[in-house]
């Protein structure tokens, strides 16, 4: 017996704000060890690029070298993407915001390629305050020239190859407070969830914006002994607070408990809520997150949410008095100026 | 031979042959931070604002105060700017170095000597003015602390008595430095002017030498290299310039941001630049690949060991196909010693710098006019070829004041290459960064923001194919820097080429480039004039060269190439892409640290004449 089946309307694609699927942010496939936390964070990315309907091709995509770097091609595949040489992306973003203030920048940044090589520069950028996105995927130790140790790796730590980490750690979120970031936050790859709020958060900031992420390299430093592996992670996370994120465009009443929740608003007018966990923590103090990090570093553990946020530090274009237009496009009669005033400046040598 | 041929340019004036007018080298020797700067400036500007042509030449130390400092003024009424080995009149104002420079003075020189120091002068072969600068200083200048800031302005007043410099022209020249300070003006005038008449009713006038008025500086200017190349960035439409401060580059960017303040801030008064201090040179290039790569025209200046840490940036840049321009003033190596010491040489590591098979665009400026000239132009060709451009300067173009005919303004509109946008994008359909659509080995580019969903693409140092993704195969890279060689070769005449200056019967020709050029110049007119050799001359103003170089090697029997670096960079460069010529070359080289001077080509060029007649 046989029957016509009419088929089922083609169901239409979930869009986002700007008509575009979740596979419109999407990128090449990774080629990065099955598990890599890393793989994670991209996942985090797409979705919130894709949630905050950015347009890809407003965005630029900027790394330095490393496996974290890498991951620039596994995301928003119709975004122009730099992944340029070792330890110097902050410059490379310094330089590609000052051209075009218009453009989103992402930078995604490892702890090799961020504390060691690219320590001067990252601290600078901070400093500065560039407009930007600055990730950094904290595996501890180098990846992608087999697992040598990394100057985030914790003291005490065993590395592949049974070498114990003898130097003090560099606390990339705590640097980032003492220089003036404006927002500093820290997650953990698999925790999902919170890496997308704390990202779209981190987009809609004006400044820099340094997000550390703790993404357990399976390969090399995945074993007892290792205080980025995925078990030491999963054990000694703490977070800050729930959070949610509530972007500018849409217009909903948060509810939240007084006393136990609080709301920061965004220079653009996005939302995050924070709900209280154990700690009366205030993203605002500055002292207050220096002294938590360094509670997190004598118990041995990483406290994950948003540490510290401040939106009243002028970004550095608007600092220098940039106008708004990318200066990358303006025509000649606006960048070469006048015969008269040529023939003045000649005058004045006369 | 060497006072053989310094006599042969320049005798002596005797007096029965009348005073040699408009034609002296003024050497004044002070310590640093002591003020001279404007006092030298003031006297040099009230002799060029007589129509005399001048040049000048400011030996200093890399020390804020108090180590000595040497700054040579050549009056030529020949127009000839280089350095030269013999002062005609010395000024010793600082006792660390009066009994040296007293020493070297050659047999017939003038002195003028600080009273406190006259002892020194032990020897009767020269004209020695003593003058009590303390004594003068303390009638003009009440207050103490001034005094040693105006002490300089009196060597000004004796030497416009001397010479005949019309005081009118000096407080002109005082107006002029201190145009916003009235104070310092009118206190500075009055110090030369108290020189002027101590020596008017103490001193004899000379006879031996005179400025008189003339024309042939009318019309021109005075400029420092440093500052025509920051005027040419900025009608090259530069829009990003970051920088780390070394010595001699630094006034590039200090002088840029000077006139970009002042010409390309808008009426709401944002401004359509940005300029960076960097965190060092490293992070300075980075900018200017970030900026290049978003589209913006950037730059950056440095000097040697910048370049060394640019290294790693200008791989990135002639690979990732990035447009970039650094300016290379160059100056002697490493570190401290000699930072203000001028040299060409970091020619050959810039022409290969970084990793892999690297070949750059360098520009190299033989005046200040090329200076802002070259500044444009390596703008232009860092976007046409997108790739890094150097400008190689040096410490002596860059840093001391030249004359010079007036600059013209910009002739050509302004080129971004090859650039698509959204519209292109959707004309062409394909779109595929590294591919060579047009036979030339330039690709085509895309900025990031341009909305089109073709416009993206991933940029790497390595390992991509003509799309832009990702590949280790050995046949699609070397596809690729096959490219990249041929892009170069096509830079090869499209560079400013070379300026020939053909002779018939020469039977010497001369290379040379960048700030040489002033030295050969002279060298030729002495060679011809003195020693009855005929030179014929091209000088290069960029890499890689095309095919004007071994045209000019062939019709010449003899080729030297002049450099002011001791392993003969550029020598070395033509021999190995023209090994035909190789044979032929011989090198004039100079490498002290000082300017070159036209006696020392003369000599090397006679001891090669002397030796091929020999054999």
């Amino acid at each position: 017996m046989s029957s016509t089946v009419a088929p089922a309307p083609a169901k239409a694609p979930k869009t986002n704000r700007i008509g575009l699927t979740q596979k419109d942010y999407q990128g090449a496939e990774s080629t990065l060890c099955a598990g890599c936390g890393h793989d994670a964070i991209t996942s985090s990315i797409i979705k919130a690029f894709y949630e905050l309907g950015i347009a890809p091709h407003d965005v630029a995509k900027l790394s330095g070298i490393g496996c974290s770097s890498k991951t620039t091609n596994y995301f928003l595949n119709q975004a122009h993407g730099f992944n340029s040489v070792h330890g110097r992306m902050a410059t490379i973003a310094t330089g590609a915001n000052l051209a075009n203030r218009k453009l989103v920048n992402i930078g995604i940044s490892g702890d090799g390629d961020t504390a060691s090589i690219g320590l001067g520069h990252f601290c600078h950028m901070v400093r500065r305050n560039v407009n930007m996105l600055y990730v950094v995927e904290n595996n501890g130790c180098y990846g992608l020239t087999k697992g040598q140790a990394s100057a985030t790796a914790d003291k005490g730590t065993i590395m592949k190859g049974g070498i114990t980490i003898q130097s003090m750690p560099i606390d990339l979120c705590a640097l980032a407070v003492e220089l003036g970031c404006g927002f500093v936050a820290r997650s953990f790859s698999g925790d999902t969830q919170q890496v997308r709020t704390l990202m779209k958060a981190a987009l809609a900031h004006n400044g820099t914006a340094v997000l550390d992420i703790v993404s357990p390299c399976v390969t090399f430093n995945n074993h007892e002994g290792s205080t980025k592996s995925q078990t030491y992670a999963r054990d000694h996370e703490e977070p800050l607070h729930e959070m949610d994120f509530i972007p500018h465009f849409e217009n909903i009443a948060v509810e939240y408990e007084p006393g136990t929740t609080k709301v920061v608003t965004l220079h653009d007018g996005s939302r995050v809520t924070l709900k209280k966990l154990e700690l009366d923590y205030d993203t605002s103090c500055r002292t207050k997150a220096i002294e938590l990090l360094g509670q997190a570093r004598e118990k041995n553990l990483f406290y994950t949410g948003l540490v510290y946020y401040n939106s009243n530090i002028v970004p550095f274009d608007e600092h220098i008095n940039i106008i708004d237009e990318p200066l990358a496009h303006l025509p000649e009669s606006r960048v070469r100026p006048s015969n008269e005033a040529f023939a003045k400046i000649m005058q004045g040598f006369a | 031979m060497s006072q053989a041929v310094a006599d042969a340019a320049q005798q002596s004036a005797s007096p029965e042959q009348g005073p040699k007018v408009n034609d002296i080298v003024i050497r004044i020797a002070t310590p640093n931070g002591s003020g001279s700067q404007s006092a030298n400036n003031i006297l040099m500007r009230s002799i060029f604002t007589m129509g005399i042509p001048v040049n000048s030449k400011n030996l200093f130390p890399s020390n804020i105060q108090g180590l000595p400092t040497w700054f040579t003024i050549r009056v030529s009424d020949h127009g000839w700017q280089c350095a030269r080995n013999r002062t005609d009149l010395c000024i010793a104002m600082n006792p660390q170095t009066a009994a040296e420079d007293i020493a070297e003075l050659q047999p017939g020189s003038m002195l003028i000597v600080r009273e406190a120091l006259k002892h020194l002068v032990t020897r009767d072969d020269l004209t020695v003015f003593v003058v009590p600068f303390n004594k003068i200083v303390n009638t003009v200048c009440e207050e103490t602390r001034l005094r040693k800031m105006v002490i300089n302005m009196i060597y000004v007043g004796v030497v416009a008595y001397l010479l005949g410099i019309e005081m009118d022209e000096v407080r002109a020249a005082v107006s002029w430095q201190f145009s916003k300070k009235a104070k310092a003006a009118e206190l500075n005038t009055r110090a030369a002017e108290a020189g002027y008449e101590y020596a008017e009713q103490n001193l004899p006038r000379q006879s031996g030498f005179a400025l008189q008025r003339s024309t042939r500086a009318n019309g021109k200017i005075l400029i420092e290299g440093n500052q025509a190349s920051a005027l040419g960035m900025v009608f090259g439409g530069v829009t990003v310039a970051a920088w780390y401060p070394i010595t001699p580059s630094s006034s590039v960017c200090e002088y840029l941001i000077g006139f970009l303040d002042k010409y390309r801030r808008e009426e709401n008064g944002k401004n359509t630049y940005a300029v960076v201090q960097a965190e060092d040179e490293l992070a300075a290039l980075g900018m200017v690949l970030g900026a290049g790569w978003a589209g913006a025209r950037a730059f950056t200046a440095t000097s040697g060991p910048g370049i060394s840490l640019m290294a790693e940036m200008a791989g990135l840049s002639y690979f990732a196909e990035v447009p970039a321009v650094v300016i290379d003033v160059q100056r002697m190596g490493p570190s401290t010693g000699l930072p203000t010491r001028t040299c060409q040489g970091d020619i050959a590591k810039a022409y290969m710098l970084s990793h892999g098979d690297c070949k750059h665009i360098l520009l190299i400026p033989g005046s200040v006019r090329e200076c802002y000239e070259f500044s444009m132009e390596a703008l232009e060709l860092a976007e046409k070829f997108q790739t890094l451009v150097f400008v190689m300067s040096d410490l002596d173009l860059g840093m001391n004041k030249w004359m010079s005919d007036m600059f013209e303004p910009p002739s050509k509109p302004i080129n971004r290459g090859k650039v698509l946008n959204a519209e292109d994008l959707s004309k062409n359909g394909t779109f595929a960064r590294y591919r060579d659509v047009d036979g030339d080995g330039i690709p085509y580019r895309t900025l990031p923001g341009t909305d089109h969903p073709n416009a993206g693409y991933f940029t790497r140092g390595t390992g991509h194919t003509e799309t832009a993704a990702y590949s280790e195969k050995a046949d699609v890279w070397q596809r690729n820097i096959d490219r990249l060689s041929k892009k170069f070769d096509t830079a090869r005449e499209c560079v400013p080429a070379p300026v020939v200056q053909d002779v018939d019967g020469a039977l010497v020709g001369l290379i040379a480039y960048g700030s040489s050029d002033f030295a050969v110049e002279e060298a030729r007119h002495i060679l011809e004039h003195h020693h009855g050799i005929k030179t014929a001359y091209l000088r290069i103003r960029a890499l890689p060269v095309g095919g004007a170089v071994t045209k000019f090697c062939d019709a010449y029997p003899n080729v030297l190439v002049v450099e002011q670096n001791r392993d003969a960079h550029v020598a070395g460069i033509l021999r190995s892409e023209f090994p035909e010529i190789a044979p032929k070359l011989r090198s004039i080289l100079h490498y002290n640290g000082l300017p070159i001077d036209a006696d020392t080509i003369v000599q090397q060029a006679l001891h090669h004449a002397a030796v091929k007649e020999r054999n």
